[in-house]
């Protein structure tokens, strides 16, 4: 039986991380909120642009080229892996590594290189025999748009420039605080806008100057506010996660409490037994 | 009237019913009155003005961003829009200075700028102290 000052140390310990988990999920919590926040702000932009798209689609007719939409024989093809700086957040990371692992492996008959995002994946592609390209990291929990932006810049350049002919991004997909979805869209080509077939009213649309400019500038916000989306998704998952992570930790440490102070107080009575019985025996001695 | 909502990637910055609507398409300002035509277009940097059901006029500078108008729905998306009175002039100020210091750099040989992003961001600025004096 482990001595009493043994398990008061013990019980000390555990509640001092209980405390940290308990601030921990705390602060999860309300960036939480920050990010859920930000992801519902983005929404309407990403939602509107979809909608504006396939308009242009629809009332455009004709198919029109351009080179975001351009389907190449696939030789070589980029992922973009989208995970977290830091750990302690349950199986978040472990999760998407191991979809993204997947993936590469079931690719293995095209060239891969890998874009990561954030240091959980840089760490884990390093240490592994797959190309990185390069890799944004330090989002610091919020999401940071020039750093989007030059994330941007450089998948649409590989891409127009012909280093790689696919881009798909994983990612996770923000459901609610406890539950999370692994995706992995295709980023680049854009896949052609559905036709609108229900918006029959009027699709007799002016374009100002010609839909084939407008292509040209509505395209690269489209591929920005695509990538906005998923990183404030993860970002907001990993919040979610870390959060449940977090949560369960407390709740861990106070059942552990409680074992332990059972366990305390049965060496407290135990000892207090043993000295009675010393007392007792002691007087029988000298009364004899 | 008609309605018109100004979306940018961090938020809905306006959404309200309106009466008129001028915004820098690509071939220059155009109009748009209620029961407008389906219209999709481009935008330049440039200055929004509408009018809302009260008659007040608000003046804005936007900064890359499309027009759709359809079923008196005007859909307009940006990178980034301000009130003519909410721009922040110090920013503006020192952005023109950054981005025409990058530009003498360029000239003076400094190749690995990209001078086409330098001279955007010079009329960004202009743009928005232009609308920011004009306006106060």
């Amino acid at each position: 039986m482990a001595t009493l000052r043994e398990v008061k140390r013990r019980i000390k310990s555990v509640q001092s991380t209980t405390r940290i988990t308990k601030a921990m999920e705390m602060v999860a919590a309300s960036k939480l909120r920050k990010a859920q926040q930000m992801v519902e702000e983005a929404r309407p932009y990403s939602d509107k642009l979809d909608l504006m798209l396939s308009h242009l689609a629809t009332a455009s007719a004709e198919d029109i080229p351009h080179p975001y939409f351009e389907e190449r024989d696939v030789k070589k093809k980029t992922l973009v892996v989208i995970t977290s700086d830091r750990g302690l957040c349950g199986s978040y990371n472990a999760n998407v590594l191991r979809k993204a692992t997947e993936w590469l492996e079931a690719n293995k008959a095209f060239e891969l290189e890998v874009v990561t995002v954030g240091k959980k994946c840089n760490d884990h592609f390093k240490a592994r025999q797959w190309t990185v390209v390069d890799n944004f990291s330090d989002w610091a929990g919020v999401i940071n748009y020039d750093k989007v932006h030059d994330m941007v810049k450089l998948l649409t350049n590989r891409f127009l420039s012909s280093e790689t002919d696919e881009i798909e991004i994983i990612y996770t997909q923000f459901i609610s605080t406890v539950k999370y979805k692994i995706v992995t869209p295709r980023y680049l080509p854009i896949g052609k806008p559905e036709v609108d077939e229900e918006a029959g009213f009027n699709m007799d649309y002016i374009f100002e100057p010609n839909p084939e400019s407008i292509y040209d500038a509505i395209l690269p916000n489209y591929a920005t506010s695509k990538m906005i989306m998923a990183v404030a998704e993860a970002i907001a998952s990993e919040h979610g996660s870390r959060m449940m992570a977090m949560g369960n930790a407390t709740t861990n440490a106070e059942e552990m409490v409680d074992v332990l102070t059972l366990e305390y107080n049965k060496a407290r009575q135990a000892q207090i037994t043993k000295e009675l019985l010393e007392v007792v025996a002691g007087a029988e001695a000298l009364k004899a | 009237m008609f309605r018109l909502s100004i979306v940018t990637p961090e938020k809905v910055f306006f959404d309200d019913d309106i009466v008129s609507l001028v915004v820098p398409g690509t071939e220059g300002y155009l109009g748009v009155l209620s029961n407008h035509a389906p219209l999709i277009t481009a935008l330049q940097i440039g200055r929004i003005e509408f009018r809302n059901t009260d008659e007040e006029v608000s003046i804005l500078s936007v900064t890359n961003g499309f027009l759709e108008v359809s079923g008196n729905v005007a859909s307009l998306l940006c990178d980034a829009a301000e009130y003519a009175k909410d721009i922040d002039v110090a920013r503006a100020e020192s952005a023109l200075e950054k981005a025409q210091a990058k530009i003498a750099d360029y000239n003076n040989g400094q190749k690995d700028i990209n001078i086409d992003d330098e001279k955007l961001a010079v009329i960004r600025a202009k743009n928005r102290l232009k609308i920011h004096k004009e306006n106060r």
